[in-house]
């Protein structure tokens, strides 16, 4: 385990820097800088600007000088914001993003696991019927429509929830719904389908013979065995609701990591998009290694150990 | 005088199908008395396997359906049990064990936790007294080192422990019937004889009654009394385990034999099959189910459906060879 842990650990500092390098020199590549967008500035005055973030050393120093920052956890100063460097606009904004992303997690979590363990109890009834057709809406409407939708009506026709901003636990409803209803929709129907295959299953004959309930029968044998391929999509899940959140932030005006990310990339703000991207991607490495985690806790029959050993 | 256990009379079960109604077992009749070994047999379709679940109400309802008859269980009727009340039925009084016993066990529970279950549920075990209960019968069923097994899951186990493990389970509450569906069909020769001996053992100890069901005729002659051969949804003989060895009656049942390999002929010879295969029980036929199959069909076999009839005081078979005028006819 911790042997495995170990290899896990280095594997995870490998890719980190695949990534730091990748996005360095694709970004780099993009025509156009942090400064094109500042009308008439003078020659010299560009010089200076470029020397002061060492914008004018070759590229392989620029590159090294940033990788010396990564590992230090210092990301450097942001371009366009002058006053904040970008491990201050991480630690502003990522608690925001944390909260809403949290909130959406679990929504989309229990709400998918209980619609689809219900469709998959009530399979071929109405309830089965309504369940997924609400799959089916959340997995086909995108959710940018569908938070204008939620803003349309919960704010504007009927004044439920404010209509942006970050203020209070109101003003994070909205986001949340709408951050969650693709997930939702994809658990939800996740899970049917496995509890129908689970529950055709011989050990859930036995679990009957005995003369357990159906409440038993569903929670204690059912559901672990049919949880299995969900936890597998927690991974991916991790990484939709930060890409999500990028536009849903943006829609409701919440000062959270993803916004800054979406206008750093407009501005050519390099540091930002680099810190934002490395933390992102230390945030998904790290879930993809607690989901693996997981599943060991949930299926006996997995063990974390090297290849070929037991 | 001899306690019945179990009767079943006039059982008829359907499962509906896009198809149409499925009739898969037609008007059975039979009873297991306590203390004894009955064996189900008949090949695949036969409606064994739906007669043992139903006697649990274990099919599933829709889309099964018993559309007529009684399953009385100590003289009282399962038949309109509630499911709530089945429940208190079912692992306490009639335990059961499956064909399959790589996929009968739960793969993320420990087969400790399996076994106490039912006893927690049952007998209002605390759970440290029911876990030694299921250490107790690990030792029962013959697994070595039950402290360390009983934390272990299936797939620690092979596949003949894990039938012992599901031995344990159906046997945790010492329930008055074991219905046993194949329990060796899934388990190699030597382990069979073993599940086998075992079952045997636990029998004569604990005086349940078994229901056996099997296609391997083998099995019956070593474990069982009685014999009902079932063919097409119905009952088409009973007899003990000689009447229906020695003495066969129905065509059926003599092909059945016929088609089993013996020790004492040529090993060159093939074996003689039944040609054929059973009819759809989606339009049943009107008369014997066997005709279209029979050797000896006549033109009564199509038309009429022949009743059980007496041969000895044991032995009963479903044929119009054995009808009482027949009998008569080929006397004169």
């Amino acid at each position: 385990m911790i042997r495995y842990l170990g290899k896990r650990i280095i594997f995870m500092i490998l890719s980190l820097f695949l990534i730091v390098t990748a996005t360095f020199f694709i970004m780099k590549a993009v025509p156009g800088g942090p400064f094109t967008s500042e009308k008439n500035v003078p020659d010299e005055i560009k010089a200076a600007l470029e020397a002061k973030y060492k914008l004018n050393l070759p590229l392989h120093e620029q590159y090294l000088d940033y990788l010396k920052g990564v590992i230090t956890w210092d990301l450097g100063p942001s371009f366009v914001e002058k006053s904040s460097t970008v491990n201050d606009m991480i630690s502003r904004g990522f608690p925001v993003s944390a909260h809403l992303g949290a909130q959406a997690l679990l929504l989309a979590i229990f709400g998918g696991i209980t619609l689809g363990v219900v469709a998959a109890l009530k399979h071929n009834k109405w309830q089965d019927y309504s369940a997924m057709l609400i799959a089916v809406l959340g997995l086909s409407v995108p959710g940018f429509i569908l938070a204008s939708f939620y803003q349309y009506f919960f704010a504007i026709k009927w004044g439920i929830f404010p209509i942006a901003k970050w203020e209070g636990f109101e003003y994070t409803v909205l986001p949340s719904l709408a951050l969650a209803a693709m997930p939702i929709a994809f658990i939800a129907r996740l899970t049917r389908s496995n509890m129908l295959e689970v529950l055709g299953q011989d050990y859930i004959k036995t679990a009957k013979a005995k003369g357990l309930n159906t409440v038993t029968i569903t929670v204690k044998h059912a559901i672990r065995n049919a949880l299995l391929p969900v936890i597998t999509y927690l991974g991916p899940l991790l990484a939709n609701i930060l890409t999500g959140a990028f536009v849903i932030e943006r829609i409701f005006g919440i000062p959270g990591l993803g916004r800054e990310f979406v206008i750093s990339i407009t501005n050519r703000d390099y540091t930002v998009i680099m810190g934002t991207t490395v933390f992102y991607a230390i945030i998904l490495v790290v879930g993809i290694l607690l989901v693996d985690i997981a599943y060991t806790l949930v299926d006996p029959r997995i063990k974390l150990s090297d290849a070929g050993r037991e | 005088m001899e306690e019945r256990i179990l009767e079943v009379k006039d059982l008829h079960v359907s499962f509906h199908t896009y198809a149409g109604e499925v009739k898969a077992v037609r008007g059975v009749n039979f009873h297991v008395k306590r203390g004894e070994a009955v064996a189900i047999v008949g090949e695949s379709g036969c409606g064994k396997s739906v007669t043992a679940q139903t006697l649990m109400k274990l099919i599933p309802m829709p889309p099964g359906e018993i559309k007529k008859g009684e399953i009385l269980f100590n003289g009282v009727n399962l038949v309109n049990k509630s499911n709530k009340e089945m429940e208190s039925i079912r692992g306490k009084d009639i335990g059961m064990i499956f064909q399959d016993p790589m996929t009968s066990l739960n793969p993320t529970l420990t087969i400790g936790n399996q076994i106490m279950e039912g006893l927690i549920k049952h007998q209002n075990m605390s759970r440290s007294d029911a876990r030694n209960r299921a250490i107790e019968l690990l030792t029962l069923v013959g697994i070595p080192q039950p402290e360390k097994r009983v934390d272990q899951y299936p797939h620690e186990f092979s596949g003949g422990m894990r039938q012992r493990a599901m031995i344990a389970i159906a046997l945790a509450c010492s329930p008055q019937l074991l219905i046993a569906d194949e329990p060796t069909t899934a388990l190699d020769v030597t382990i069979q004889a073993q599940i086998l001996d075992l079952m045997k053992e636990l029998q004569k100890k604990m005086n349940t009654s078994i229901i056996l069901i099997t296609h391997d005729l083998g099995v019956v002659a070593e474990m069982c009394d009685r014999v009902i051969v079932m063919y097409a949804g119905k009952v088409i003989e009973t007899g003990t385990v000689d009447d229906i060895f020695y003495n066969p009656q129905h065509p059926y049942t003599k092909g059945l034999l016929r088609s089993v390999p013996r020790l004492d002929l040529n090993r060159d010879e093939p074996l003689t099959p039944i040609f054929g295969t059973p009819p759809d029980l989606l339009r049943p036929p009107v008369g014997c189910g066997f005709t279209a199959r029979c050797e000896s069909a006549m033109r009564v076999c199509q038309e009429y459906d022949p009743e059980l009839n007496d041969i000895s005081s044991t032995q009963r078979a479903a044929c119009w060879l054995q009808h009482p005028l027949a009998q008569n006819r080929a006397g004169s």
